[in-house]
């Protein structure tokens, strides 16, 4: 049978784990269709249609999908998902809020963060914070599975699928979108940056971040944070690293003044390389860590800044 | 409007926990067991909206074994009016939970329904999307902060790329985030007071809910345990390592 992924994206593009969901997708069953639903959303559909592995492109356009308001957009995704084995979205703030829904209208169990497919039915998914792999097993007719994007290796572009257009559903009027207050930054998202910097309680301001950021623009890094971090005030929530936050697996990633509890290193242990900077030699973090050295934030930091400077 | 909030049990956040031995799930005698934290927070969102005057009544909602009823008391410390518990000792999954909790809301009529964005031990991040969804409700997930006025609520929501303000309808579902608020601890008297509170317990079969596991647990496994790494004592060896070992600079 056929696999559904419902794709985010901005208008112009799909989102790049988009692209690890079709893979993920592709080892759940061979014809892979990704619905972009949207308001003028044709670039983006195109750029799914990109995607290697994907067979066709289904793009829904209705004003009613601009915003991704989860009440409008399940119900298409509802009615689509007969016609399907599976339903795919990638694990992140979009996924994460229109699954469940679409799920429970199917009356179907969700397999939350999948981080490998065993078989078609057959999922791997962390529990407890990653402290515990639970293989589960589902046995209802559509499969609602959310991914976790770093685990599945991104197809590459070079395909062209066709494009179907489909009506939309219009809109339920339960939810309306008011806005955005975005992060701004010129550096890699965090979640598909090759190298990702955080920096933990141990800066103590939000002016100290400055010294990160100096280090990330060297390095081309994304910047992350602990929660303590972000519920200090000194990054914005988009930040934050861990269990209940983003997930990570850069090619390096550098803790700064983070101590290492469990809710953190959920959500970064899977990183290829891993520095602790921090100035307590029993912290938690160096169990993890490939390189770890001990001492002061403050002076590290900068040295390290004027080392990778010169090359 | 009443409030009915969703508190679940499970194992402390603090606790290391340890996959049993023949692989089919954690080990759970004898570990300290606590409210999960977002329930608690959402717990707190209730309490505030009723000193604020939005809310007239508190419910708490736990479903599971006999000891749930201890987080209804924790909830109730804290300041809900009363506990609803749904007595089961199946393995309850996601959306049998967000059926029992519909059952509750048709015979309860809340005008909004306050629950965890996760529970911090399945980590699903489930239960209100799916009651939403039985509900034919609308839904503001990953709360950093709510409204509620006029028979709407604004939500300020936690995404990807920072902070997305959206207007729903009430009736609602709302699942909470760190940020939405810092839950209080129950003082020694509201304790003792908690304790005359009622607790109304229920059944799954009582509510007609089929609650039989739809995910099957084949095993649970031990994570791949990260190699020990070294410390070194300069910067300068830092940077060696990661160009010529590592060669991620
Ligand atoms: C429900 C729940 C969910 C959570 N989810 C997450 C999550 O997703 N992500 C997350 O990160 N946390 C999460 N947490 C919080 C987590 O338990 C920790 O509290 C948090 O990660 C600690 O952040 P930290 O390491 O920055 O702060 P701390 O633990 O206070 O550590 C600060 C570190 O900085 C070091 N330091 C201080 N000054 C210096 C200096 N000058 N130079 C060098 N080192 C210095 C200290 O030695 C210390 O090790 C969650 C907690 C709960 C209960
Ligand atoms: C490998 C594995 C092992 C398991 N082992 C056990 C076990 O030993 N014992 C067991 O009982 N279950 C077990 N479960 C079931 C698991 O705990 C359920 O799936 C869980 O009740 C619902 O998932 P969640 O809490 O992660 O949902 P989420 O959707 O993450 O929860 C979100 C919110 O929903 C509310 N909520 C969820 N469940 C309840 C509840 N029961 N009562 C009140 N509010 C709730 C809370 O407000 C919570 O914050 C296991 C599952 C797996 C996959």
């Amino acid at each position: 049978m056929a696999i559904l992924v419902v794709a985010a994206h901005d208008g112009k593009t799909v989102r790049s784990n988009v692209a690890n969901a079709v893979a993920a997708a592709g080892q759940m069953g061979s014809d892979v269709t990704v619905l972009v639903a949207g308001s003028n959303c044709a670039e983006a559909a195109k750029s799914a249609a990109a995607l290697q592995g994907v067979a066709k492109v289904l793009q829904a356009e209705d004003a009613a999908y601009a915003n991704w308001v989860a009440e409008d957009i399940a119900p298409l995704v509802v009615k689509l998902a007969p016609g399907y084995s599976h339903v795919v979205m990638a694990a992140d703030s979009v996924g994460k809020n229109v699954a469940p829904r679409v799920a429970a209208l199917l009356d179907v169990a969700q397999v939350s963060e999948a981080i490998q497919v065993v078989s078609p039915d057959t999922f791997v998914r962390p529990i407890y914070a990653g402290n515990a792999m639970a293989t589960v097993q589902t046995a209802d007719k559509i499969k609602v599975v959310t991914i976790r994007p770093t685990n599945f290796k991104a197809v590459a572009a070079g395909g062209s699928a066709p494009i179907e257009q489909i009506g939309g559903e219009g809109a339920k009027g339960l939810s309306s979108y008011v806005g955005a207050e975005l992060s701004k930054s010129e550096r890699p998202e965090l979640t598909s940056a090759k190298i990702v910097i955080s920096g933990g309680r141990g800066l103590a301001s939000g002016e100290n971040f400055k010294l990160l950021e100096t280090l990330a623009d060297k390095l081309g890094a994304g910047l992350g944070a602990s929660r303590a971090a972000v519920d200090a005030g000194y990054v914005p929530n988009d930040y934050q690293v861990g269990q209940t936050g983003k997930v990570v697996a850069p090619d390096l990633y550098i803790a700064v003044g983070i101590s290492g509890a469990i809710q953190h290193l959920a959500g970064m242990k899977d990183s290829k390389t891993i520095v602790a900077i921090n100035k307590d030699e029993e912290a938690p973090i160096f169990q993890v860590a490939d390189y770890g050295i001990v001492g002061d934030l403050f002076q590290i930091v900068p040295e390290l800044t004027a080392a990778v400077e010169k090359k | 409007m009443k409030v009915l909030v969703a508190v679940k049990r499970v194992i402390d956040y603090n606790v290391k926990i340890r996959v049993k031995a023949d692989n089919t799930g954690v080990e759970t005698a004898n570990v300290k067991m606590s409210m999960n934290p977002f329930d608690e927070i959402a717990v707190e969102e209730a309490i505030r909206m009723k000193e604020k005057g939005a809310a007239t009544e508190i419910i708490a909602f736990s479903a599971g074994p006999a000891q749930c009823q201890e987080t209804i008391r924790t909830a109730l410390a804290m300041g809900a009016d009363r506990g609803v518990l749904v007595q089961s000792d199946t393995e309850l999954q996601p959306l049998a939970v967000a059926k029992l909790l519909k059952a509750v809301v048709d015979k309860e009529q809340p005008g909004l329904v306050i629950v965890g964005k996760q529970a911090i031990d399945d980590d699903s991040n489930q239960t209100g999307q799916m009651l939403a969804a039985l509900l034919g409700w609308s839904q503001g997930t990953f709360a950093n902060k709510l409204n509620v006025a006029d028979g709407t609520a604004e939500v300020k929501r936690e995404v990807d790329g920072g902070l997305e303000n959206i207007k729903i309808k009430l009736p609602a579902v709302i699942t909470t985030d760190l940020r939405l608020n810092e839950p209080r601890y129950a003082s020694l008297p509201n304790i003792m007071k908690a304790k005359k509170k009622p607790i109304e317990t229920l059944t799954a079969d009582a509510l007609g809910v089929d609650v039989a596991p739809r995910l099957k647990v084949l095993k649970v496994e031990e994570p791949p345990k990260r190699k020990a790494g070294i410390k070194v004592k300069t910067v300068a060896e830092l940077v060696d390592k990661l160009r010529n070992e590592a060669g991620v600079i």
